[in-house]
C-alpha cells in the first residue's frame, strides 16, 4: 500500500499537452478513480503514473519517494488493461506467474502468491487453460490476479470492464469493490463509465481536457459539482440546466426564467453573495423534481422512457428539454399536462459566464 | 422425408458454384503437378537418355544415382545449405523486422529497402555477389587496400567454402521476405501485451524470447516454410557464382537435376533425381503441415 502524490504534472503526446499541470493526492488505500469522457487524457495519466510514458514536467512519487523518471518495474505497481493483455501463448498459471519467474522470485514464494491470487479470484480450475480458452469476464479475472501477484504498492487499472457485457460488468464490478475491501490496496481506476465510478470509488477525481475538474466524494461529486461540465456529466439521465437570473429581494433569494421561478431557501453560495439581477443557470437532478405534487408549475409530457423499474419523463421547462422520474404504473402518458415541483434537497446554480458553481 | 434431403445433399454440394469456382484450380494441380510428377516417376524407371524411352528397368537409374559422387556431393551440400539458409534468413528477418517495427516512421522506406532483393533475380544479384566475393576484385581486395594485406576472405574459390558463400548471398536474398512476413506480425501484436510485460519487469531480451516470438509462431511457421522450399529448389545462385564449382564443390541437387536434363542428356537418371527430392520435400514439409493444422485446430 502506497500514497501516492502527483505535482504539477505535465504529459505531451505528439507535441500537444495533453495533462497540464496536474496535481493529485492519493492517501494510502484509497480507491481513487479517474472519470471523464474519452481524450480527457485520463488514460495518458494512468500510463505516467506506471511509467510506460515519459512526463514533460512535474513530479510523481510513491510514499514521498520519487517516481518520475524510475522505470517501470522499479516502481512496484501492478496494472490491468482495458483489453486484458494477457500473454496468450502462456496457460493461467503462465500468466500469473511469468513476472515473478522473470525477476527470480522464489519458487515456493511464486507458487503461493499465484496460489493466493488464484484462490481470491476463483480461477483454480482455470490455471491450465490458455486466455484464448476463456470467457471475457474470466480473461479480466486473470488479468486482475497477474497485478495482484505483484504484491504491489498501487494498483492501477485502465477500463477493466469496459470490454464486458452489461451483466459481467456489473458482477464483477462488486467483485472488485469486494477485493477492495478485503486487501485495502490503493487504487487508481480509470474508467468513463459514471456508475463505475460512483459505486467504486472512495473519492473521484472528473478530468476533462486534461485538468481535474472536480476531486470528492461519490456524492459529494454528484450532489454538488464544481461545475456545469461536471454536473452534465455525471449522472443518467443528465441534469435538467435551465438560463435565467437571481432576483434578490425580501431576504430570500430566487432564481427567475420566462414561466418559471424557484425560491433557493436553503442554496448555500459560494464566494461572493448573490447580487440581484446576476445571471445564472439552474441546474436540477431529475430525481430532485416531484411529478403530480401540489406543483409551482405545469408542462406537458413529450416522451416516455420506460427503464422497468421506473420511467424517464421528458418535458418541456421554459424552452429546454428536461427529464423527471416517475414510477412505471402510475406514470403519466405522452400529451399529458403534468404538475411539476423541485424536491427540497438543494439544487445547483452556475455562473452564465464560465460556468462554476455559483 | 428426412432420409431425401440426406440422400440428395452430396448432389447439392457438388453442385456448390463456389466448386466450380475451383474446378480449374483443381484441374492444373491434379494435371500438371501430380501428372508430371508420375510423368518423372515413370521415366526414372526407363533407360531413356535424350528422348524419353517407355522400356523399363527397374531402380537400376537410383542404384546409378546413389553411386554417383556428384549426387552425394549436392545432397550433402544441400544438408549443410538448408538448416545455415533457414536458421540465417529467420534470425536476420526478425531482427530486420524488430528494428523496422521500432522505427515507425521510417518503416516504409526500411521495409522497400529490405525486401528488395527478395524482388530482384539472384541471376542479375548473382553476378554482384560474384564480384563481391571473389578475391581479385571483391570485399578481399577492398580490406587489403585499407592496410590489412593478411585479410582472407576468399570462399567463392575455397573448394570447402565454396557453398557457405552461397549461403551468405542468399541469406541476403531471403531474410527481406522474412523480414515483410514476420513485419506483418509483430504489428498484430497487442502494445498493450507489451506494456503488461513491461510493468511486470520483464528484461527486454525474455519479452522476446518469452512472448514476441511464441505468438509469431504461425508467421514463423509459414516463412519457415518458404524458405525450405526455396532451399531445396536453389539452383539460380549457384549457377549465377559458381557453377557448381570449384570443381564439383558447390553443387545442389536442382543443378545436378537440370545438368542430366538438358545438358548430359540423361532424362532418366534426372527423373530419378527429382523423384527423390520430391519425395524428400513431401517427407519434410507433411510434419511441419500436421503440426500447423493441430496448431489451427487447438486455436479453434
Amino acid at each position: 500500500m502506497a500514497a501516492v502524490s502527483i505535482r504539477d504534472l505535465r504529459v505531451h503526446l505528439g507535441g500537444q499537452p495533453v495533462i497540464d499541470g496536474l496535481d493529485l493526492e492519493v492517501a494510502s488505500g484509497e480507491f481513487l478513480v479517474l472519470l471523464g469522457p474519452s481524450g480527457c487524457g485520463k488514460s495518458t495519466l494512468l500510463h505516467a503514473l506506471a511509467g510506460l510514458i515519459d512526463v514533460a514536467g512535474g513530479s510523481v512519487a510513491f510514499d514521498g519517494v520519487d517516481q518520475t523518471w524510475a522505470s517501470p518495474r522499479a516502481r512496484n505497481i501492478g496494472m490491468v488493461f482495458q483489453s486484458y493483455a494477457l500473454y496468450p501463448t502462456m496457460t493461467v498459471a503462465g500468466n500469473l506467474s511469468f513476472g515473478l519467474r522473470a525477476r527470480g522470485t522464489a519458487r515456493a514464494e511464486i507458487a503461493a502468491r499465484v496460489q493466493r491470487a488464484a484462490s481470491l479470484l476463483q480461477l483454480e480450475p482455470l490455471l491450465a487453460r490458455k486466455p484464448a480458452q476463456l470467457s471475457g469476464g474470466q480473461r479480466q479475472r486473470v488479468a486482475i490476479g497477474r497485478a495482484l501477484v505483484r504484491d504491489a504498492g498501487v494498483y492501477l487499472l485502465d477500463e477493466p470492464l469496459s470490454n464486458l457485457d452489461a451483466n459481467l460488468r456489473a458482477a464483477l464490478r462488486r467483485e472488485l469493490k469486494l477485493l477492495h475491501q478485503r486487501l485495502g490496496a490503493t487504487m487508481i481506476y480509470v474508467t468513463h463509465d459514471q456508475i463505475e465510478a460512483l459505486t467504486l470509488a472512495t473519492r473521484i477525481a472528473v478530468l476533462h481536457q486534461g485538468r481535474v475538474q472536480q476531486l470528492g466524494t461519490p456524492g459529494d461529486v454528484y450532489a454538488r459539482p464544481a461545475n456545469r461540465f461536471v454536473a452534465g456529466f455525471m449522472g443518467a439521465p443528465p441534469m435538467n440546466f435551465l438560463e435565467g437570473r437571481l432576483a434578490v429581494s425580501g431576504g430570500t433569494p430566487r432564481f427567475v426564467a420566462a414561466g418559471f421561478e424557484l425560491e433557493l431557501r436553503d442554496y448555500e453560495f459560494r464566494a461572493a453573495a448573490p447580487v440581484d439581477g446576476e445571471p445564472v443557470v439552474l441546474g436540477v437532478r431529475p430525481e430532485q423534481l416531484r411529478i403530480g405534487a401540489p406543483g409551482s408549475w405545469t408542462s406537458q409530457v413529450t416522451l416516455i422512457e420506460p427503464m422497468g423499474n421506473h420511467q424517464v419523463v421528458w418535458f418541456d421547462c421554459a424552452g429546454s428539454g428536461w427529464s423527471a422520474l416517475s414510477d412505471s404504473d402510475a406514470g403519466p402518458r405522452v400529451g399529458a399536462r403534468i404538475a411539476l415541483a423541485v424536491s427540497s434537497s438543494p439544487v445547483s446554480l452556475f455562473r452564465a459566464d464560465n460556468g462554476t458553481r455559483r | 422425408m428426412t432420409s431425401v434431403i440426406r440422400r440428395r445433399a452430396p448432389l447439392r454440394a457438388a453442385l456448390n458454384p463456389a466448386w466450380f469456382a475451383l474446378l480449374p484450380m483443381a484441374l492444373a494441380a491434379v494435371v500438371v503437378y501430380l501428372g508430371s510428377f508420375l510423368w518423372s516417376l515413370r521415366i526414372s524407371l526407363t533407360g531413356s537418355r535424350s528422348l524419353p524411352l517407355h522400356d523399363y528397368v527397374g531402380l537400376a537409374q537410383y542404384q546409378r544415382l546413389f553411386a554417383n559422387d556428384r549426387w552425394l556431393h549436392s545432397l550433402q551440400n544441400l544438408a549443410i545449405y538448408s538448416p545455415l539458409y533457414l536458421a540465417g534468413c529467420l534470425a536476420l528477418g526478425f531482427l530486420l523486422a524488430l528494428l523496422v517495427d521500432r522505427q515507425l516512421r521510417g518503416g516504409g522506406a526500411l521495409r522497400a529497402i529490405f525486401l528488395y532483393p527478395y524482388a530482384l533475380s539472384f541471376i542479375a544479384t548473382g553476378l554482384i555477389w560474384q564480384w563481391l566475393l571473389n578475391p581479385e576484385l571483391g570485399i578481399q581486395q577492398a580490406v587489403r587496400a585499407w592496410g590489412f594485406p593478411a585479410f582472407r576472405f576468399d570462399w567463392l574459390v575455397d573448394q570447402d567454402h565454396a557453398i557457405y558463400a552461397i549461403v551468405l548471398a542468399t541469406i541476403w536474398q531471403g531474410a527481406g521476405l522474412v523480414m515483410a512476413i514476420l513485419l506483418a506480425g509483430l504489428r498484430g501484436i497487442d502494445p498493450d501485451i507489451l506494456r503488461a510485460a513491461r510493468v511486470d519487469g520483464v528484461p527486454g531480451w525474455r519479452v522476446q524470447t518469452s512472448i514476441v516470438i511464441p505468438m509469431l509462431g504461425y508467421a514463423f511457421a509459414t516463412a519457415a516454410l518458404l524458405l525450405l522450399t526455396a532451399a531445396v529448389k536453389l539452383y539460380d545462385a549457384v549457377v549465377a557464382m559458381t557453377q557448381g564449382g570449384p570443381g564439383t564443390a558447390s553443387e545442389v541437387p536442382a543443378k545436378f537435376i537440370m545438368d542430366h536434363l538438358f545438358g548430359r542428356a540423361n532424362l532418366a537418371l534426372a527423373s530419378a533425381g527429382a523423384t527423390v527430392m520430391a519425395i524428400t520435400v513431401v517427407a519434410l514439409l507433411a510434419p511441419l503441415l500436421y503440426a500447423r493444422g493441430r496448431a489451427a485446430r487447438v486455436r479453434a
